[in-house]
C-alpha cells in the first residue's frame, strides 16, 4: 500500500468509519461515493460498532509481501452486527480455534510494514468477542 | 486563585481529577522459570513469576489505542473535546513521528488537539500526567488524555529480561467536579543520574548493575513519598492504597515498608509478579488497578520512578463517580485473567530476536 493511500484510508482502517446510505438507510463498508444498495449519491458517515460473525474464514500459509513475519495467520469474512461483510485477519486467536458463527469485535493492530525504514500500517482486525477468549490455566 | 509560594506541592489552579481510565495488557505470558531455563539454570532465584508480551501485530500505537478506548468508555466524554494526546514510552514504534498522531486519530480526536510523545524512561506516563493536569488546570483544555505504555526491550540473557514487559494505561485528567478521583496534590523530584540508559541507536538499554537500587529508584521514589507526605500534612494510614514504580517484586514492596506502609495498601496496585515490568506503564497500570476497586472517599498515593532519574507523587481522592464508571470498561484484572503462556523460542519470535535475513 502506497503512503498516499495508506493517509486516505486511515481512518477506515484505524475505526471502521463507513456510511450509512440516508435513501435506503444501509450501512456501507468501505466508504464509497454511490450506495451500492440503490445507487444514490453522497453518503453521510457512519463509524460501525465493530462487532459481527465469522461468515467464513481460511488460514494463510503463504503471505503476500509484506505479511510473512505473520504466517501462518487466519483471514476471515466478518458479517458486521449492522450488515457489510468485510475480509480482515482474525488476531488473538489460534487457527484452531476459530469457527463460523464465532462472535468477534474490532481492534486496531499492526497491519504490515514497509521493510524496516518504511511506515507502519495499522488496520482493522478482528478478535473472538471478550467473553469467548480463551483464558488459560 | 492559589499561588505555590515555594512548596515542594503542586497544585493547579482550578481543581482537577481523573475522569476516565483503561488499562491494556496483551495476552501472551512469558513464565521467568523459562527465561531462567535458556539462560541461567532452572534453580536461579526468579524476580516475578511471569510478564506480559506483546503479539506480533502489536506495538505502544495499539496498546495505547485500546487502553485509551477504555478511558473514552468510563468518561463518556465526546473525543472531540479532548485537547492533548499525551503519550509516554521508550517503545514509540517510530524514531521520528508521533505515536498520539495515531492514537489521536483512531479515537476521532483529531484535529483539534495537542499531540506529542514523551520519554523520561518508566515515568513518561507520570510526566505526560502532570502536564494534562497543567493543561486542564490552567483552564487552556477541558480533557487532556495521558497514556504510559510500552514494549519495553531486555537484551537476551539480561537480568532486565525477566521482567521488560508490555502494557501500560490511558488516564483521562479534566474537571475535578467531573472526576472519579480528583488530584489533592502532585509534584516531581528529578536529579541526573546514570542507573538505566539505552542509546540512540542501539537495540537493547544498559544499566548501572547494583546502581539501580539505591541511588536511584530508592532514593527517589522515598524522597517523593516522603515529601508528599510532608506537604500534605498526613501519615501512609491516612492513604487506602499506595502504588509504586514496580522493576521487580521485591523494590516496591522494600520502599513502601521502609514509608511505613503496609502490605493491605500496597497489594492490589502490585501487578508486577503477573504481567512484569511494563515500564511508562507501570505506576499507571498498578493505579487502575486500585481505581477497579476503590470506595468513595479512599486515597491513593502514586509515585513513579523512571531511569535518569526522577520520581512523580500524586495524591488523589476517590469519588462517588467511580461506582459507575468502573463498570464501563473491562478491568484490569479482566486483562490479566486472558492469560496465554508461550515459551522462550515463541517469545524470541515476538519479540523479533532472531535473524531472518
Amino acid at each position: 500500500m502506497s503512503v498516499a493511500r495508506s493517509w486516505r484510508t486511515r481512518r477506515q482502517r484505524y475505526s471502521l468509519v463507513g456510511e450509512r446510505c440516508e435513501y435506503c438507510q444501509n450501512a456501507i463498508f468501505p466508504p464509497r461515493d454511490v450506495c451500492p444498495h440503490c445507487a444514490e449519491p453522497a453518503q453521510k458517515e457512519y463509524t460501525m460498532s465493530g462487532r459481527g460473525t465469522v461468515y467464513s474464514y481460511t488460514t494463510v500459509y503463504d503471505p503476500p509481501a509484506g505479511f510473512e513475519a505473520y504466517a501462518p495467520y487466519p483471514v476471515a469474512l466478518v458479517k458486521l452486527d449492522e450488515g457489510p461483510m468485510v475480509t480482515a485477519q482474525l488476531t488473538d486467536v489460534g487457527a484452531d480455534d476459530v469457527r463460523i458463527g464465532m462472535p468477534v469485535e474490532m481492534v486496531t493492530r499492526k497491519l504490515s510494514e514497509q521493510g524496516d525504514e518504511g511506515i507502519i500500517q495499522y488496520s482493522y482486525k478482528f478478535r473472538p468477542r471478550w467473553e469467548q477468549q480463551a483464558v488459560a490455566a | 486563585m492559589s499561588s505555590n509560594n515555594g512548596s515542594a506541592l503542586m497544585k493547579p489552579l482550578r481543581d482537577v481529577g481523573i475522569v476516565g481510565y483503561g488499562a491494556y495488557v496483551p495476552r501472551y505470558r512469558l513464565p521467568a522459570r523459562e527465561v531462567a531455563r535458556v539462560w541461567s539454570g532452572r534453580d536461579a532465584e526468579l524476580p516475578i513469576k511471569e510478564k506480559a508480551v506483546a503479539g506480533l501485530d502489536e506495538d505502544t500505537a495499539t496498546m495505547s489505542i485500546e487502553a485509551a478506548r477504555n478511558a473514552l468508555a468510563r468518561a463518556g466524554i465526546d473525543p472531540k473535546r479532548i485537547r492533548a494526546v499525551w503519550v509516554g514510552s521508550e517503545s514509540h514504534p517510530y524514531a521520528v513521528k508521533p505515536t498520539s498522531t495515531i492514537v489521536a486519530e483512531a479515537l476521532d480526536i483529531v484535529p483539534l488537539t495537542q499531540a506529542a510523545d514523551w520519554e523520561f524512561a518508566c515515568k513518561a506516563g507520570t510526566e505526560a500526567m502532570q502536564a494534562a493536569i497543567a493543561f486542564v488546570g490552567s483552564g487552556m483544555a477541558d480533557y487532556a488524555l495521558s497514556i504510559g505504555m510500552d514494549t519495553a526491550q531486555g537484551r537476551p540473557g539480561d537480568a532486565l529480561e525477566y521482567t521488560a514487559a508490555a502494557g501500560g494505561a490511558a488516564i483521562l485528567l479534566g474537571p475535578a467536579e467531573e472526576s472519579l478521583a480528583r488530584i489533592e496534590a502532585s509534584l516531581s523530584y528529578v536529579t541526573d543520574t546514570p542507573d538505566f540508559w539505552r542509546r540512540a541507536h542501539a537495540h537493547y538499554p544498559s544499566h548501572g548493575q547494583r546502581f539501580t537500587g539505591e541511588p536511584a529508584y530508592f532514593h527517589h521514589v522515598t524522597s517523593a513519598a516522603e515529601m508528599m507526605l510532608e506537604g500534605m500534612q498526613r501519615d501512609p494510614a491516612d492513604y487506602r492504597y499506595v502504588v509504586l514504580h514496580q522493576p521487580n517484586t521485591k523494590f516496591p514492596q522494600r520502599a513502601a515498608k521502609q514509608l511505613g506502609f503496609r502490605k493491605e495498601q500496597f497489594e492490589t496496585g502490585l501487578l508486577v509478579p503477573v504481567i512484569g515490568n511494563t515500564y511508562a506503564g507501570s505506576s499507571l497500570i498498578g493505579l487502575t488497578a486500585v481505581l477497579d476497586e476503590a470506595q468513595p472517599g479512599d486515597r491513593v498515593l502514586v509515585v513513579s520512578f523512571g531511569s535518569g532519574a526522577g520520581s512523580d507523587a500524586f495524591s488523589l481522592e476517590i469519588t462517588d463517580a467511580i461506582v459507575d464508571a468502573r463498570r464501563r470498561a473491562l478491568t484490569t484484572r479482566d486483562y490479566i485473567a486472558r492469560r496465554v503462556e508461550i515459551d522462550y523460542a515463541t517469545y524470541a519470535r515476538f519479540r523479533g530476536k532472531m535473524l531472518m535475513k
